[in-house]
């Protein structure tokens, strides 16, 4: 079996309903977002070539890749920060332009990147309300803000800070990524977008981590995560989207993947020698099961 | 009287409140064990000491050098410590308090300002020529008109570092040396300055710094401040209580109450002493109130609105605040706005200080002495960590090391020397205090 029969299972689970398997929470009709045909050229290179892809919600979505594959271009086409040239993108079925950042905030779709975008001299519960700062006669409103805070993360639950009066400086990486994604949430974001989250961490961190993104989609909200940790991807994503030299090598639920037809898909474009896999792996009959 | 809220504060890095309704398991955590978690006095110290190895100090380290700094002096020239140097010594701080906390709110961007030491003759120059015979304006006027000039000054410099992205080094280096010229040509061509001189003839002007609050205003007005200041100290705590987080410990609530009574006592009373040879001369001089009000204000808009948070956001990732949606040339232009005015009213008091301004003004030394005081007292020249009250306490030991080396009649090599020392003595402290902090993540 190859790449074709692949997409053609994803097509007929799109065609069933985007939630799929473990989002039955979720009874919309159409995926959160939907992104048709989306190219990206820089100059005569063509970072993304007509990439179809949906982002169904309460679902965590893997974007993998190897580098230069194009995933950074496709999440900064997303988030607002670089505008593809063209093709559509869906929002709740609605076609949408997310033109700026501004724009995909408002949407409600919040990118965390891989620096994590955090003021290391401030603390906390600063860095949460960054930008949009509770005010109480024209000055800093601290115990609404300092309230609001600790809610936000305990509503995230994975989070272990001694005060959230410390400063960002003094956090595990762990943590920063933790706050960082309670930034994000704390907009009311329904797309949240995350760069490597587990690049650098160590192994209680990088737990720490995936925990809090399957607790994300649990809430409801679509993660879209990039990877290049097979092991996590596998671990924490619901579903798979391979990129392969700018366009989409294949899309999926996770059962569809294992880790090595994805290796291949990441390393060749194809999944040719899934056909040798085909009879150990459950994942054309599973599809079909559902 | 920093009731502000500000990082790095000692009575701000206490946790998570222990009581609090609904506290989910993860607020239990919040609040488990550790010397950050301070609910009694021991643990606030416990906590206070590790943040000092960790590389938040705080003031107090800079508070005991300064206290070094006197002894030493007192020591070798018993004529230090008498009431009649003390009270010179604040006057003759006031111009580096103001002129550094000029310098803070750059700073905290991580910029510089080389500019501040001739904006401040400028406004001063501008501000003595309208006060002249034979038209003089009102004081206040002049004074208006001073501050609406250095105010300028910063516009243009903000605007060119933010807008065309210059950086703030070469700016106002550029300002340095163009700001001094402008002020030569303004006591050049004026009929009120001769001889590239302009003095003061308004009494209000020379007041400034040489006059001196009636002795028992000087107590009313104290006793008034720190009650005031007392009262939104112990109000800060109480509401934190009553919305279920943690305050610290009520005894260090009384505890800086009661310094700042002791500090306002001492202050007052030193100023009441009488310090005249032949008539009496007493009273706390204005200049000291005046530095007072502008650090409160100033501290209070670093600390407690939105466009002070974004100071520090700036200064400390600016790519952070502009993904926040903050604007950055917006505020970065209102920080040297800021900057240039608070050095005008510097450049009013100096001129007040000398009781004329002059072609003579070295403005290129005070700029290095105004960020001197800033950085001695803890400021970071690297952005985002600092606060006004930085500045008063560099400003402070910069003028006690010119006053302690007058008395002793060491000569002006062995001042510039001995500020050089004490300059990057504190320039380490910052370096090292950063390293302590990266260590700890």
């Amino acid at each position: 079996m190859t790449t074709d029969a692949m997409q053609g299972a994803r097509s007929a689970s799109a065609a069933r309903a985007p939630g799929g398997a473990s989002a039955p929470a979720t009874p919309v009709s159409e995926p959160l977002l939907q992104l048709r045909a989306i190219n990206k050229s820089f100059g005569s290179v063509r970072a993304l070539s007509d990439i179809t892809l949906e982002v169904p919600a309460g679902q965590v979505t893997a974007l993998v890749g190897d580098n230069g594959a194009g995933k950074s271009t496709l999440i900064k086409a997303i988030a607002g920060i670089a505008p593809p040239d063209h093709g559509e993108m869906y929002w709740k079925g609605k076609p949408v332009r997310i033109h700026t950042p501004r724009d995909a905030s408002a949407l409600g779709i919040a990118t965390v990147f891989q620096d994590l975008a955090l003021c290391d001299n401030l603390d906390i519960v600063q860095n949460l309300y960054l930008g949009r700062e509770k005010l109480r006669v024209r000055t800093l409103d601290e115990n609404t803000m300092e309230l609001g805070a600790k809610q936000a993360l305990a509503d995230l639950s994975v989070v272990t800070v001694r005060s959230i009066r410390q400063l960002v400086a003094s956090l595990s990486g762990g943590q920063r990524q933790a706050v960082a994604v309670a930034k994000a949430v704390m907009g009311h974001a329904e797309l949240v977008i995350m760069d490597e989250p587990t690049a650098a961490l160590g192994v209680t961190q990088t737990a720490q981590v995936l925990a809090l993104i399957k607790r994300l989609a649990e809430r409801g909200i679509a993660v879209l995560v990039i990877s290049h940790n097979l092991r996590d991807v596998f671990e924490v994503a619901d579903r798979i989207a391979v990129l392969y030299l700018g366009r989409l090598a294949g899309e999926g639920p996770i059962s569809q993947f294992d880790t090595q037809n994805t290796v291949e898909m990441i390393t060749t474009g194809t999944a040719t020698p899934r056909s040798a896999a085909d009879s150990a792996a459950p994942t054309p009959s599973d599809a079909k099961d559902h | 009287m920093s009731s502000t809220l500000r990082p790095g504060e000692p009575t701000l890095t206490t946790a998570a409140a222990a009581s609090g309704g609904g506290a989910s398991e993860v607020v239990e955590e919040l609040t488990a064990s550790d010397a950050l978690v301070a609910e009694t006095f021991s643990e606030y110290v416990g906590g206070w000491w590790k943040r000092v190895r960790a590389g938040q100090s705080g003031i107090l380290p800079v508070l005991a050098g300064l206290v070094l700094l006197v002894i030493i002096f007192q020591v070798l020239n018993s004529n230090f410590l008498t009431a009649a140097n003390l009270t010179n010594l604040m006057t003759q701080g006031a111009p580096y308090i103001l002129l550094g906390m000029a310098e803070v709110f750059v700073l905290l961007l991580g910029e510089i300002d080389l500019s501040i030491g001739y904006v401040a003759g400028i406004s001063a120059t501008v501000t003595l020529e309208l006060a002249a015979y034979p038209n003089p304006e009102p004081w206040w006027v002049a004074i208006l008109a001073g501050l609406a000039a250095a105010a300028f000054l910063g516009l243009v410099q903000g605007t060119l570092i933010t807008r065309l992205g210059l950086p703030s080094f070469v700016v106002t280096l550029g300002g340095l040396l163009g700001f001094e010229g402008l002020m030569l040509f303004l006591l050049e061509n004026n009929s009120v300055a001769s001889g590239g001189t302009v003095g003061i003839t308004n009494n209000i002007l020379t007041d400034i710094v040489n006059g001196n609050l009636d002795p028992t205003v000087g107590w009313i007005t104290m006793i008034a401040v720190v009650a005031i200041a007392g009262l939104l100290f112990w109000r800060r705590d109480f509401l934190r209580r009553r919305a279920g987080l943690a305050a610290p410990p009520a005894v260090l609530t009384y505890l800086k109450i009661a310094a700042m009574a002791v500090a306002g006592v001492i202050v007052v009373w030193i100023c009441n002493t009488n310090r005249g040879r032949i008539s009496v001369l007493e009273g706390v001089p204005w200049v000291v109130p005046i530095a007072l009000v502008i650090l409160v204000g100033w501290s209070f808009l670093l600390g407690r609105t939105r466009y002070g948070r974004y100071i520090y956001a700036i200064g400390g990732n600016a790519e952070a605040a502009r993904r926040a949606g903050i604007s950055l040339g917006r505020i970065r232009t209102i920080a040297f706005i800021l900057t240039s005015l608070t050095a005008g009213a510097a450049g009013i008091v100096y001129a007040s200080q000398l009781g004329s301004i002059s072609n003579g003004m070295d403005g290129g030394t005070l700029v290095l002495d105004a960020v001197a005081a800033a950085v001695i007292g803890g400021t970071s020249l690297f952005g985002g960590r600092g606060k006004m009250l930085h500045a008063l306490v560099g400003g402070i030991i910069i003028a006690a090391i010119a006053n302690g080396m007058g008395l002793l009649g060491l000569s002006a090599a062995a001042q510039y020397m001995i500020t050089a020392l004490v300059l990057v003595a504190a320039v380490t402290v910052d370096a090292l205090s950063r390293k302590g902090a990266t260590a700890t993540r």
